[in-house]
């Protein structure tokens, strides 16, 4: 794409006849057969084309539950069982779709933290990661709104939890809340506009994810060892290499997602949304979908008021900036070297930090009281500590390991050294060190 | 490799940490519910290739029918879905016929009872909240269509992590067997409100509104099942199960050959990828 050759020629009367008129059959073409990929990618590498798959079966799902759904408070509790129950096959519909939301953020979450790995944010490709940041953003808006939908206990109240946080922003923060809401609880208006912006989220995110693949294709893929493409040595071309790889990844993948959606689909939800919701009865707990704990931890880390902060606007601050700190990332790190195989702090320092968001993602499930809001203040400490501090000034004093001239000759040089295994594929390339 | 094994040793001591503080909070403050765990039965439906046991559908139904179904409603199951439990079109619809439901208005505007078709669903023992409540001491009995997933007792961490793998998906029932069968007198020095019953099963607090409901002999089985709270607890259970989830079998059965699928298709894929890499380094 970028400045090479577009080498599509079409074999047939009619393939000429389109290109000349609209060359889609040559953007598809240039874009996933004959885009250059480096040769070392690896497996962390196939997520982004594993989150295209369950953005279009999270559509698909979707698409058909809605005309089986009815977004009113009255009856949408029935009208969910309705699917369950008597829907031909609906039971598969609603389990794929609830699972398929989580199995979407799981994917998301590998496929952010390879780039955080691999620094995939840094020069050029700033916007790229920018873009990135949104769909997850949105993302996030889509599974919540969705959750809401079933209008379960846990629908209810942590919709009402959730807006909640709105009222603590000074000044317009009510009136935000109001907007939200379509009045002063969350009630029929609530779930109405939510299964509204459900429907259309999606679609804006397939958007965005349009423009992600583009930028993606300006500037060509980051790989393990952080190198820009050199040579024509150093890449492959996307179909069959790339194709087959990311296939063979995403089959794999649905075998983890198909055994929860049969055998555990209840695991990752929470049993108090088989409960109709009653605006009269307070869950003992009221906790997110497991994917949003670390940022419920975050939010309720902060018990204390900060100057003029108090303490609620002070946790739902530190909410949002937990996420908005992400898209500054590619200013943040200082580093001229791109990716943590070479450099060893930072590598030591990513792995606490993941290790340190699945920490805060348990914490998230735990009533606020006691030690729990000590860790929970610790944790969010790191959180931020490793974005604000580590990452600035480790890119200032760290000394990072040689690199390789290109990355032919790393791929060279890890098959002569390496154990000679012919599954190399496999092996992560930090398995050198 | 290294970072792996430094990674590993961090969550370790990360983990001691946070089971350290859980115990530590355990032994202090608040108590927590409830008081016992559930302990972990076996029922026919557990595991990939689960299936419900009619015989002991058929008696929890019984023990629904002549016990529980006096507060408790089954709102969204209907008399046709009785068929899954084996019984004919015929006996369904003499099942359903000993039901009243409500119906109308007829021509002349008025609403009229008649008995049950098929197609009716369970009619509720109460008209309305408000009058189960007041039936009830103030508290409304749980509609029990979905109760057996929409109770739990938490598993807690590591637990919840092997349910992964050993597929555990049976704490509803596990729960609802256990309360069923744990009403006991109340230790020395426990004081249980008046209107309430002793059990230390019970999800939300030491004791709950609802007296035990089952005991020996209480239901007539007449394919020679233990007539005991225990089985009885365990046959309503099992019915509890399908009435919430209906599609069990077809879910797992589906299962199977959605991963024996994946994987042959996942292994041919692989071999695809090794002989399309394999004359290039990477």
């Amino acid at each position: 794409m970028s400045g090479a050759q577009s080498t599509y020629t079409p074999k047939t009367g009619i393939g000429r006849w389109v290109d000349a008129r609209m060359p889609l059959p040559r953007l598809m073409h240039d874009s996933f057969v004959a885009y250059p990929v480096p040769r070392n990618l690896n497996y962390a590498y196939t997520f982004g084309g594993i989150l295209s798959i369950m953005l279009v079966v999270q559509i698909l799902t979707g698409v058909v539950l809605a005309m089986h759904y009815a977004a009113n408070t009255e009856i949408a509790f029935g009208s969910v069982e309705k699917i369950m129950r008597d829907v031909n096959s609906g039971w598969l519909l609603r389990y794929l779709h609830a699972n398929g939301a989580s199995f979407f953020f799981v994917a998301v979450y590998v496929h952010i933290f390879r780039g955080l790995y691999y620094g995939s944010y840094k020069a050029p490709r700033e916007l790229l990661w920018i873009l990135g940041c949104i769909i997850y953003l949105l993302m996030m808006a889509t599974a919540f709104m969705g959750y809401v939908l079933p209008w379960g206990q846990m629908s209810f109240w942590g919709a009402t939890v959730i807006t909640g946080f709105f009222t603590a922003i000074p000044l317009v923060g009510e009136w935000i809340q109001q907007l939200l809401l379509g009045g002063f609880a969350v009630d029929n208006p609530t779930l109405n506009r939510f299964y509204s912006l459900h429907y259309l989220l999606p679609f804006m995110i397939a958007g965005v994810v349009v423009l992600h693949v583009w930028a993606l294709h300006v500037t060509g893929q980051t790989n393990p060892t952080g190198i820009e493409v050199k040579s024509k040595t150093d890449t492959l071309p996307f179909t069959p290499y790339a194709t087959v790889k990311d296939g063979f990844a995403m089959v794999l993948f649905l075998i983890v997602f198909a055994y929860f959606v049969f055998y555990i689909p209840n695991f990752l939800g929470h049993p108090d949304n088989y409960i109709e919701a009653d605006p009269l009865k307070t869950p003992a707990h009221i906790v997110p979908e497991w994917y949003f704990l670390p940022f419920y931890a975050i939010l309720r880390a902060v018990t204390f008021d900060i100057g003029p902060i108090n303490s609620k606007l002070g946790g739902v601050l530190a909410m949002f900036g937990s996420i908005a700190v992400l898209f500054v990332v590619p200013w943040l790190d200082t580093s001229k070297v791109r990716s943590a195989v070479y450099r060893p702090w930072f590598k030591l320092f990513f792995w606490l930090f993941l290790v340190n968001a699945v920490f805060l993602g348990w914490l998230g499930s735990r009533p606020a009281e006691g030690i729990y809001v000590t860790l929970m203040q610790l944790g969010t400490l790191y959180y931020f500590a490793f974005f604000l501090i580590i990452m600035p000034l480790l890119g200032l004093i760290e000394t990072p390991r040689r690199l390789p001239n290109s990355i032919t000759e790393a791929v060279l040089d890890k098959n002569k050294g390496g154990s000679g295994s012919p599954a190399g594929a496999t092996a992560a390339p930090e398995g050198r060190g | 490799m290294k970072t792996i094994f430094r990674g590993a040793i961090t969550l370790g001591l990360v983990l001691a940490t946070a089971l350290a503080a859980g115990a530590a909070e355990e032994e202090g403050g608040t108590p927590h519910y409830p008081i016992k765990k559930p302990t972990e039965e076996n029922w026919s439906f557990e595991g990939p290739f689960g299936t419900y046991d009619k015989g002991q559908l058929q008696r929890g139904f019984k023990v629904y029918r002549e016990v529980c179904a006096v507060c408790h409603s089954l709102d969204y199951v209907a008399f046709r879905n009785l068929e899954d439990l084996g019984y004919s079109e015929a006996q369904v619809r003499a099942i359903a016929s000993e039901y009243e439901v409500e119906d109308g208005p007829d021509s002349f505007g008025d609403m009229f009872m008649r008995p049950a078709k098929p197609s009716d669903t369970f009619p509720p023992p109460f008209a309305n909240p408000e009058q189960a409540a007041a039936a009830n001491n103030g508290a409304v009995p749980p509609d029990f269509s979905l109760i057996a997933k929409a109770r739990a007792v938490e598993r807690g961490f590591p637990t919840f992590v092997f349910d992964v793998f050993t597929q555990y998906a049976e704490s509803g029932v596990d729960y609802i067997h256990a309360l069923l069968t744990g009403y006991q007198d109340p230790p020395e020095g426990v004081e249980v409100p008046e209107g309430t019953y002793y059990n230390p099963y019970f999800l939300s607090g030491s004791s709950l509104a609802m007296a035990q409901p089952l005991f020996d002999g209480l239901v007539t089985y007449d394919d020679g099942a233990p007539e005991t709270v225990d089985q009885y607890a365990r046959d309503v259970s099992a019915f509890l199960m399908w009435a919430a989830e209906p599609h069990l079998e077809e879910r797992k059965r589906t299962g199977f050959n959605v991963m024996v699928f994946l994987v042959l298709f996942g292994a041919l894929v692989y071999l695809t990828k090794r002989k399309v890499w394999s004359t290039t380094e990477h």
